[in-house]
């Protein structure tokens, strides 16, 4: 649990932090709220020559309202996410799901960025991320791009980030007044992941389901967009044997891995409650 | 009448003896970090070490290679079990009569046992020459099943062992064996299941765990050459042990070893032991000069030092058909993993596992033990339990609630009909224990009236139609276990620690101006010996507890004791603290009379000094005799006012208590709420109420984790799977329920001062209640018996195998 040696830079700027990437190459890693590289080097399943810690660009942080969009960036800290009443009040999700995330001390620490960037598995933003229909930011040596969140993540910490480019910021179309929301996460304990996670955003009309997307955390090697599940209930009133469709449907597309949280039918199972509760408590808070 | 004179009452407060709601004075240096541990500790000169671990459970090593490592910036030296062949160190004793490797000597029994030992300037420069020593290993068939240790064809672990017949424990039946033990009347024990009319049967597991304190194992060793003397700050809960175990392998004279236990941040069994961190530590000292530092990390603690439990107790009851039992018949086999390192009294092998009968009165028992060899990690200690305790505390408290579902009789029916009465006391038990006191009946009757048992089971039938009408996807359990303890180890006729009596020790030293010091041979981990030890003193001899300053952990200045674990400190130390105490004022009372002047026996006991009997008003207080000790003591008496005492326990206490859990099980997820945990314990004289709650707060809060899905696995090929607190379930505050605590007194009466221990009743009695609320919640969907730990994935899988999704 001791790290090897390493190089530690701290850029101020965007610019110079890209440059540095770049010019270091594979043997630089980007520090943010380092809850996932740290331990990594502790147990040298990671070994950077450099860390290029981001903490002194004062850019990357804040939370804005961007006409129809949410922008957030990267060094957010989940802590800053709860505390923004912006999100609280056109992204409540986020603010839910937020609050999800481990405890208090690691939310200080943790940020969304490095919360969607790395492809983890387990992490609870980038699911979101997709049923929201974020796109990411990414600044790199020939300049910046976007990126969709739903085509952001390729298998578990594979991603479609290039090497030197560095996440900057995550922009949000603000869902529909009126929307309903739930994330639904069940964990064995705080702390850790997700054994299975549902997020649902929808919109309701006459008492039917208009608009419906469910993503789905830590079930798969990369977050999942249970859109076969979603055109189930569409339209529906979400009765009993539609939710039971849509669970199926869900539980179709996820390939968890077999480990502590329990065998992988297990896992698919609960995912399935999972989607059915988020799909029935986002249609209740809907207007 | 001076308005100033205070009254008993407050003479009494203001000492803050036993029975005080003291607060514990060492909270003020632990809640502002100042406590003092071992990582703490940072001599000049300090060197780091840390250790090479085999990936493989069951290996033969090749080869050693470390020249790339000792290229390492930093790196001074690296040892191996050839380093250790040359000062004789490469194998250890344990305390179970075993030997075991310090370092790999020729194959690896499990992973990430030690290999070799790195010595650098500092811990990373000691990380990185790990990484760069090559071993080669020649992998062998790993033996992880211990049902499958004793077959013809199973896999040689100890080639040390070959030929050998018999071990520490007597006959040795196959290579992988290592005893086995037997307590009871077979016989008759068999008569009563031949003629029974009633019996039950059921293979009940306690699977593997770890105790994991918040601080792991360290030590710093630092040997001066001049002077030819070794000191060792460690985290041990029995520093003198330490030492005496370190002048024996070590071959240095005991005096010139010093061994001092600093603040230990949690110990629950965890560091009783001798591991090869400490003897590593003590020879890179003495090979280089300079004082060397080990401290594991989590994950090495996890996997290499010492777990708990991996008993699979097979467990058979006869019983009549109105429910009264009529022989108890235990098989168990025991996983002690690569080495018999079980920290138990030596003539032990399986603890007081014997203690299995339980509270019930059983006219026979009969019991067999044997212990196995597999590619795990070696240990077997008492996490929060006397020894083996807990798992015969489960075995019994699981086995009378299935013979009560059998039966169609209510468990805790069942068990008031066959409790232990009152008048049996003292008692001995089929399996040759003599309990000392008890009143199960009242504690048991008190513990269903204030949950309102007869209500409970009431709802709990309801919600079970209301489950069949599909009206609810909820099921509720409620668990009962009535638990009787054995502490304070121990009576030197029949427990010792490598031939070592396990008394327990107190030595008092007045001050001349009414304050003193006490030292005993218990060593505190968290337990708050400061404060309690301090409040036997006050209200033994009078002087306010604030003026006692209580100090454990230093061999060169403690009286010699056999330290801390097996909730025996309050049993025997706390009785030799009372002994020494009465001492002093036995002397005291002869300097009172002479400045009395009166006769000794013309004196009387008050509170918090002497008083003339019929003489309200000649009072000699003592604070007062304190001084006259150093000044004015009668002729031919020696000046001073100290005392020591070892003292000797004629008996274990037997501390007891009924708990209660009330638990809602979701089938679809297995997800549990413990809606209510009460908790009645019975620990005799209370010394420290607020103490005695937040030990059982602790305590039931490990035995949930315990129950509830804390485990050390194992995967088929023996790799362990449950290594860091990621996986290794540690409840928070957010998951540990609400617990009710409760209590009746019924002091031992061969105790000084009639107390009985408590820190580990509730991991002993609330392991069993989460089990047994689980396993009721299920029962009436036709199960007996569903293995711990009851995490939410294996509740689901118990419903899907019940039936539960079939018309889903």
């Amino acid at each position: 649990m001791i790290p090897g040696s390493f190089s530690y830079h701290r850029p101020t700027t965007l610019v110079d932090a890209v440059k540095l990437l770049w010019t270091l190459g594979d043997e630089a890693r980007p520090l943010a709220g380092g809850h996932s590289l740290v331990p990594m080097m502790k147990l040298r399943l990671a070994t950077p020559e450099h860390l290029v810690d981001l903490h002194g660009i004062a850019d990357l942080k804040g939370i804005r309202r961007d006409g129809s969009k949410v922008l957030i960036g990267a060094m957010t800290t989940q802590h800053d996410l709860l505390a923004s009443d912006e999100v609280a009040r056109s992204i409540p999700i986020l603010h839910e799901a937020a609050l999800l995330i481990a405890d208090p001390q690691v939310r200080y620490r943790g940020t969304v960025g490095g919360n969607v960037a790395n492809g983890d598995p387990g992490n609870d933003m980038p699911a979101l991320m997709m049923t929201l229909g974020a796109t990411y930011r990414l600044e790199g040596p020939d300049g910046g791009r976007e990126v969709a969140a739903a085509d952001y993540y390729q298998g578990a910490y594979f991603t479609a980030i290039e090497p030197g480019e560095l996440l900057a910021s995550i922009s949000i179309p603000v869902p529909p007044a009126g929307h309903g929301f739930a994330y639904e996460k069940l964990k064995r304990k705080v702390g850790d992941y997700a054994t299975a996670a549902a997020a649902v955003v929808l919109t309701m009309s006459g008492g039917k389901v208009a608009t419906c997307t469910i993503g789905l955390t830590n079930l798969s090697e990369t977050p999942l967009l249970a859109d076969a599940a979603a055109k189930e209930v569409i339209g529906t009133g979400l009765d009993a044997a539609t939710l039971k469709k849509a669970a199926a449907a869900a539980e179709a597309i996820m390939a968890p891995a077999a480990d502590a949280r329990g065998p992988i039918e297990y896992r698919k199972h609960v995912g399935g409650i999972m989607v059915t509760r988020a799909l029935q408590r986002a249609a209740a808070n809907a207007a | 009448m001076n308005d100033m004179t205070p009254t008993r009452e407050q003479r009494t407060a203001a000492l803050e003896g036993m029975g005080c709601k003291r607060k514990r004075v060492e909270d003020i240096r632990f809640t502002q970090g100042k406590g003092n541990y071992v990582d703490d500790v940072k001599l000049p000169g300090m060197l780091h070490g840390d250790f090479v671990r085999s990936p493989h459970p069951h290996a033969r090593v090749k080869s050693i290679d470390d020249s790339e490592a000792l290229k390492v910036p930093g790196v001074l030296a690296v040892i191996t079990a050839e380093t250790l062949k040359t000062v004789n160190l490469a194998w250890m004793p344990t305390l179970a009569g075993d030997v075991q490797m310090v370092l790999a000597d020729g194959k690896v029994l499990f992973q990430n046992q030690e290999v070799a030992f790195v010595v650098a300037t500092d811990r990373y420069a000691a990380d990185d020459g790990i990484n760069k020593v090559k071993v080669e290993y020649e992998p062998l068939p790993p033996l992880v099943d211990p049902f499958k240790s004793m077959d013809p064809n199973a896999p040689v672990l100890r080639e040390d062992l070959a030929g050998k017949t018999s071990g520490a424990h007597g006959p040795r039946k196959h290579h992988n064996h290592i005893f086995e033990w037997t307590v009871g009347d077979k016989e008759l024990t068999d008569a009563a299941f031949n003629k029974a009319e009633v019996t039950i049967k059921e293979m009940i597991s306690y699977h593997r765990t770890h105790p994991s304190p918040l601080e792991t194992c360290q030590c710093v060793c630092s040997f001066d050459k001049i002077k030819g003397e070794l000191t060792i700050w460690g985290t041990f809960q029995a520093p003198h042990v330490i030492r005496t175990v370190v002048a024996l392998i070590a071959k240095l004279p005991e005096q010139k070893i010093h061994v001092i236990a600093p603040d230990i941040g949690g110990g629950f069994g965890n560091k009783v032991g001798a591991y090869p961190g400490y003897i590593c530590a003590a020879v890179a000292s003495i090979v280089t000069g300079k004082p060397v530092k080990w401290v594991e990390d989590r994950i090495e603690n996890l996997t290499a030092t010492s777990f708990a439990r991996d008993y699979h107790m097979t467990t058979e009851i006869a019983a009549t058909k109105e429910g009264k039992v009529t022989g108890l018949r235990v098989h168990v086999l025991a996983d002690h993993g690569a080495f018999d390192a079980c920290a138990d009294p030596s003539k032990w092998p399986a603890g007081f596992f014997n203690i299995v009968t339980g509270s019930y009165d059983f006219p026979t028992a009969h019991l067999a033990v044997d212990g196995v060899y597999t590619n795990k990690a070696p240990g077997g200690v008492a996490y929060r339990c006397s020894f083996r305790v807990t798992e015969a505390a489960y075995c019994i408290e699981r086995a009378m609630d299935i013979l009560a579902q059998k039966l169609g009789m209510d468990p805790a029916e069942l068990r008031l009909k066959n409790f232990i009465k009152p008048e049996q006391f003292p008692y001995h038990s089929a399996l040759g224990w003599e309990y000392d006191s008890g009143d199960y009946g009242t504690a048991m009757r008190k513990a269903m009236e204030t949950v309102k048992y007869a209500e409970l089971r009431k709802e709990q039938e309801q919600m079970r139609a209301a489950f069949k009408r599909g009206e609810t996807r909820e099921i509720m359990g409620i668990g009962v276990s009535f638990f009787t303890e054995i502490v304070g180890a121990g009576p030197s006729k029949n427990c010792d620690i490598l031939g070592i009596a396990m008394f327990d020790s107190c030595e008092i030293r007045m001050h001349p101006t009414g304050a003193g010091i006490a030292r005993m041979g218990t060593k505190s981990q968290g337990q708050g010996h400061e404060t309690t030890w301090a409040q036997i003193i006050a209200t033994e001899i009078g002087i306010p507890a604030d003026n006692i300053m209580v100090e454990e952990g230093n061999t060169d200045t403690a009286p010699y004791g056999l330290g801390t674990y097996g909730s025996r400190s309050t049993p025997v130390a706390g009785a030799a603290i009372a002994m020494a105490a009465r001492k002093i004022r036995a002397k005291a009372q002869m300097i009172a009379a002479y400045k009395l002047e009166v006769h000794e026996d013309d004196l009387e006991w008050d509170i918090d000094g002497f008083r003339v009997k019929g003489l309200p008003g000649k009072f000699m207080s003592m604070k007062d005799i304190c001084w006259a000790a150093y000044n004015s003591v009668p002729p031919g008496m020696e000046p001073g006012l100290e005392a020591v005492s070892y003292y000797d326990p004629p008996n274990m206490t037997y501390p007891f208590g009924a708990y209660i859990c009330v638990m809602t099980i979701d089938v679809d997820t297995g997800v549990y709420k413990v809606r209510r945990f009460y908790a009645l314990d019975d620990c005799g004289t209370r010394i420290n109420p607020m103490i005695i709650e937040g030990q059982v707060h602790g305590g039931l809060t490990e035995a949930f984790a315990i129950a509830m899905g804390q485990e050390i696995r194992y995967d088929a090929e023996g790799n362990v799977v449950t290594g860091s607190f990621m996986d290794f379930f540690m409840p928070t505050a957010v998951e540990t329920p609400h617990w009710e605590t409760d209590f009746t007194v019924t002091p031992s009466p061969h105790h000084p001062i009639g107390a009985k221990g408590v820190g580990e009743s509730p991991n002993v009695g609330g392991v069993p209640a989460f089990s047994n609320a689980v396993n009721d919640a299920f029962s009436f969907l036709g199960s007996t018996h569903i293995q711990m730990p009851h995490d939410f994935w294996r509740n689901w899988a118990a419903a899907k195998s019940l039936g539960v999704f079939a018309s889903a």
